[in-house]
């Protein structure tokens, strides 16, 4: 076991220390899950009070923004995955980088297709309150779907940019220093976590949001 | 669970009998303000929660001078935003976070032989979040207060309310953060660093206490970060999931705050119990009765207490059906309860008790707890609650159990673990003294309002008939008691940090990891990790000793 | 006993009775579970002192079979309490068939009443005696809660739909109306007086309040100007559901559900009717949310329940 300046007093091995750390974000997801939770909850018990509305509603969402968002996502996570693997793998700092930056600019493409879709439903008049046109079908529950959606998109988005910060803190301060080897990547494994969530969370939203009225 | 302590821990600490304390290591702000020693964060909560307290109690002061006479003393306007001021800062701000933020963050690692909690950072970060949260709401207080009560009921603090609802809502929401950071701490700390020998069935209550209420905080808080977020948007935009124009139901804010709000009072009395638990078989010399109950105990709490939450709605048109069950599960969620009371009274049996302040804290809490319950199985009973429910026997109630149980506690445990946090003894005689009188103002101040529930007067009312004057003076009279029983432990505590004896390493002969270093113990708890061969209170009041970890008996 | 300092409120309605005799029997379970603990605590405290010399010898190491014992004895007495408590909540919130109906609106900070003859009070309401009395309740604005201590009677008035509740009154006198669901600035002062009077004293307080129309009345009134006879009506051409004889039936809605039709139904259909369309009827009853007061629904809805009830319609 080397001797780590990354080993802290608390703990006496970095493994245990590794170990500990992922079972935080764990937990951490446990609370993430419940706050999302919450929300899609209450999507669902409007949703099965106002069916025709919301899917009249749903039907003004910009179908191939959601898709493609969806694949590039869990695009990302496959990357960040073969990132995590090639960490574990002593001769392929290089290509664990390399995934880093892929993951990284999913991401950033991610963000770029969401906020071309936020623009489109301004142009759209789907912002409740602000600038919302009723669209027939829809009465006064359909605005509830789009502050749903507004709502729901936009902390799924602060939570990605919240994953992409921690990546680039990973790639520009902690690979920089070396402190990441096959001998304790777990902070990039933490970080993996959290990304996988990130994703699993649009998973959830996907069909919420684009689907229901399509079908 | 898979062995999860450690073999040996680096031999890179010096001897503990020449190391500086936590205290006097590093001296500078910044050595504090950015620390990472559990017990210097566990300070500077301590100082944040009580500054709270005496807002909240200031708020209080006010109300109880109010309600003195009916003519009154504040502009109704004002009234509403005193007592909805006091509700949020004294939940979030004082009762929610006191005992785990300040007893918890220094005792947890000290007493599963730990050097720190498992993320020292995080630790930090929450005490700067709750500060935030503090200054959002000191903020919305500075600027008159929100106006509905703590309980925000849609919609009146969506629409009709004219106070600072938003900031208000924020102040919470961002509070949440805070408390799940703290737990999350917790809970992984007490899975994962435990010193070798130290089993979960050998761990003390008080440890299962903020087990427990960690388990419940991470799983409650995150409904309420959404609740409030969702209020604060449509108090902000006008439309919302609870907004009765398009469509949205208000009583569906209810079901979701108090699917927060029921685990919530229990997160404020499950690290009470644990501190309870560790107060009794300390002053009576002798082990718990049942730990194993008791433990189980807690985990039934942390458990039913989701399963209960529409009592708070029994006259809000829920269906009979609903209200039939969860008055159903609410009495199942009573038993733990009565079982832990029970337990710690015959754990009095046989032992050597002794009257020191912490157990005149402890006994007390026995008794108003006990009080506070059974008026709870009052407000269980669907058909009682139909009448009570929205009067001040609701009020008294929970006084019972938040003021009297868990207020009690949090002095119990600040005077029992003072020596080793500080180093000084307190005075005993003022400590009993101040007991005693807190005892007699709360009975005082609170009593009074069952009978004014049961006569009809509601709550939040900043006024009343005059036939009803009587019992609201004797309330307000206890008050004016019960805020100089918690002044005087300011005065003498304060004093015994300059002017107290010093205390050894364990003046009370308890038993337990944290009383095996010195007081105040050094920055990195323990030279090398103790070795546990013992379950908790290992006291034999047969032969008035007690047991250490080696295996030797020590007189008191 | 003395009257300037008061300890129990009225008893004044058959309601009441059974809350009261339900409250005593918790005081007393609760007096002695208070006396058992206290009592056991002192005992220990004063015989198990730190310099007492009793004997600590001999102290019981199973502790199972107490534990076992106490907790399936406390779970006894809880249920036994809960059943009692649940059986007299599943009476209280069922109304028995009424003698009289009364309307409530709350609204910041006063309470209207309306009675179907069309007499109006503000923070009061007078009631016969001895007869069952149905308060139907709605809100303009914010949740209040319609409470009458002398009655143990409670229910929130939550806007957005209809509640009901009800009481019989077994004594004269007036008794006092709270609120008590924080309600705002004045919610302290929203009170009122429920008075019960005589059967013959509360006919001359009908006829003397000088109305000419019923509320039934205003609302046929109501009907015709906001063109609701133009489908509703009988020579109506459009295919709308029959009112006649609805009030009280089983409706089938276009979703699949089936509803009652109580006060709380009409009030959806009139505010909000797309969602709640009846099936085999096209979607195309207007809406008129914001167009009516909670005043003027409670008329329309009178007039609704005039046209007969759970009698032969004819759809």
């Amino acid at each position: 076991m080397p001797a780590d300046a990354r080993l802290e007093i608390q703990f006496a091995t970095l493994e245990q220390q590794g170990d500990t750390a992922q079972v935080g974000m764990w937990i951490f997801l446990v609370n993430e899950t419940i706050f999302f939770g919450a929300l899609i909850f209450t999507y669902f018990l409007y949703r099965l009070t106002y069916p025709h509305e919301f899917a009249a509603a749903a039907k003004d969402t910009v179908f191939w923004a959601g898709t493609a968002n969806f694949v590039i996502l869990v695009t990302s996570s496959l990357t960040m995955v073969l990132a995590i693997n090639a960490a574990a793998q002593e001769e392929r700092p290089n290509q664990m980088i390399g995934w880093l930056i892929v993951t990284v600019g999913l991401g950033f493409l991610f963000l770029g297709v969401k906020g071309y879709e936020y623009y489109l439903d301004i142009l759209d008049r789907v912002v409740p309150v602000v600038h919302f046109e009723v669209k027939p079908g829809e009465g006064s529950a359909g605005e509830l779907f789009w502050v749903f959606y507004w709502i729901a998109t936009g902390l799924h988005a602060i939570h990605l940019t919240v994953g992409i910060g921690l990546l680039l803190y990973m790639l520009l301060w902690r690979i920089r220093r070396g402190e990441i080897t096959p001998a304790y990547y777990a902070p990039l494994e933490v970080v993996g976590i959290y990304w996988s969530f990130v994703d699993t969370v649009w998973l959830f939203l996907y069909p919420c949001i684009y689907l229901v009225g399509r079908s | 669970m898979s062995t999860t302590t450690f073999e040996g821990m680096p031999a890179t600490e010096p001897r503990a009998a020449t190391e500086p304390s936590y205290l006097t290591s590093e001296n500078t702000i910044a050595s504090w303000l950015f620390t990472r020693d559990h017990k210097r964060i566990a300070l500077m909560f301590f100082a944040s929660v009580t500054f709270f307290f005496f807002v909240g109690g200031t708020a209080a002061t006010l109300m109880r001078l109010n309600l003195a006479t009916p003519q009154g003393l504040l502009q109704p306007a004002v009234y509403n935003r005193m007592f909805t001021m006091h509700g949020i800062i004294m939940v979030w701000f004082f009762l929610i976070p006191s005992i785990p933020t300040t007893f918890g963050n220094f005792f947890i690692p000290m007493m599963i032989g730990a050097r720190d909690l498992a993320f020292p950072r995080v630790n930090l970060l929450s005490w700067y979040v709750f500060n935030l949260s503090g200054l959002v709401v000191l903020f919305a207080l500075v600027m008159g207060g929100a106006d509905t009560g703590w309980t925000f009921y849609t919609p009146l603090s969506t629409v009709y309310a004219d106070g600072y609802v938003f900031a208000a809502a924020i102040a919470v929401f961002i509070n949440g953060f805070s408390s799940i950071m703290t737990a999350l701490n917790f809970i992984v700390t007490i899975h994962r660093m435990r010193a070798p020998g130290m089993t979960w069935m050998r761990l003390p209550l008080f440890v299962w206490g903020i087990y427990t209420v960690s388990v419940v905080m991470l799983t409650a808080t995150p409904v309420l970060a959404m609740d409030t977020f969702l209020l604060a948007f449509e108090r902000f935009t006008g439309i919302g999931p609870f907004s009765v124009q398009h469509g949205g139901d208000p009583i569906l804010w209810q079901h979701m705050f108090w699917f927060y709000s029921h685990p919530a009072v229990y997160i404020m009395i499950l690290p009470a119990m644990g501190v309870v638990s560790e107060l009794i078989p300390c002053y009576a010399r002798r082990p718990i009765f049942g730990y194993t109950g008791m433990a189980i105990a807690l985990m039934s709490l942390a458990i039913l207490t989701f399963f209960v939450w529409a009592h708070h709605m029994f006259v809000a048109g829920i269906s009979v059906y609903s209200a039939i069950l969860f008055s159903l599960m609410t009495f199942f969620v009573a038993v733990p309860s009565a079982i832990k009371v029970f337990n710690w009274t015959v754990s009095l049996h046989k032992g050597r008790i002794i009257f020191d302040a912490p157990m005149l804290y402890a006994l007390g809490f026995v008794l108003l707890f006990t009080l506070g319950g059974v008026t709870g199985l009052m407000l269980a009973t669907l058909a009682v609650d139909v009448d009570l429910h929205g009067t001040y026997f609701v009020i008294a109630h929970f006084h019972y159990i938040m003021v009297g149980a868990t207020v009690s506690a949090f002095f119990g445990a600040l005077h029992y673990w003072w020596p080793k946090m500080t180093g000084r003894l307190y005075p005993e005689m003022w400590a009993r003294s101040a007991a005693i009188l807190m005892y007699v103002g709360f009975n005082m101040t609170f009593f009074p309002q069952f009978v004014l529930g049961y006569l009809g007067m509601p709550r939040r009312s900043y006024t009343y008939p005059v036939e009803w004057q009587s019992w609201n003076v004797l309330s307000s009279a206890g008050a004016s008691i019960l805020a100089i029983a918690y002044l005087l432990p300011l005065l003498y505590l304060g004093w015994s940090i300059f002017f107290g004896r010093k205390a050894g390493p364990n003046p009370w002969g308890a038993t337990g990891l944290e009383w095996a270093t010195p007081s105040p113990p050094p920055t990195h708890n323990f030279g090398d990790t103790p070795i546990v061969t013992l379950g908790p209170y290992s006291y034999d009041p047969e032969n008035d000793t007690f047991i250490d970890q080696e295996g030797v008996s020590h007189a008191r | 006993m003395y009257h300037w300092i008061p300890f129990w409120p009225d008893t004044a309605a058959v309601n009441a009775v059974v809350v009261n005799n339900l409250y005593i029997a918790e005081l007393g379970l609760s007096a002695v579970i208070m006396v058992t603990v206290l009592a056991m605590m002192l005992t220990y405290c004063v015989r198990y002192r730190s310099n007492g010399t009793a004997s600590r010898g001999h102290r019981l190491e199973r502790t199972w079979h107490f534990e076992i014992a106490w907790t399936v004895a406390t779970l006894g007495v809880f249920l036994i309490v809960f059943v009692w408590g649940a059986q007299v909540y599943a009476w209280l919130y069922e109304p028995p068939p009424a003698d009289e109906e009364v309307y409530v609106v709350g609204k910041q900070w006063m309470w209207k009443v309306e009675h179907p003859g069309g007499q109006r009070e503000i923070d009061a309401l007078h009631v016969p005696v001895g007869k069952t009395i149905r308060v139907v309740m709605g809100s303009e604005d914010v949740i209040h809660s319609f409470f009458i201590p002398a009655f143990r009677v409670k229910h929130d008035v939550v806007p957005g739909t209809l509640e009901t509740v009800w009481f019989k009154a077994d004594k004269t006198g007036v008794f006092r109306l709270e609120c008590t669901q924080f309600c705002g600035l004045q919610h302290a002062t929203m009170q009122g007086e429920i008075d019960v009077m005589s059967g013959a004293d509360y006919a001359r307080w009908l006829t003397s309040q000088g109305v000419h129309e019923s509320l039934a009345e205003q609302g046929a009134d109501l009907f015709r100007a906001h063109g609701c006879s133009g489908c509703h009506g009988q020579n109506s051409t459009v295919h709308a559901p029959s009112l006649t004889g609805l009030y009280g039936t089983m409706v089938h809605l276009q979703d699949g559900s089936v509803r009652l039709a109580d006060e709380a139904y009409l009030r959806d259909c009139i505010l909000n009717p797309r969602s709640f369309t009846v099936a085999g009827f096209p979607p195309v009853m207007p809406d008129f949310a914001g167009q009516l007061g909670e005043d003027e629904v409670i008329k329309l809805i009178a007039y609704i329940k005039s046209l007969g009830s759970k009698q032969e319609s004819l759809r």
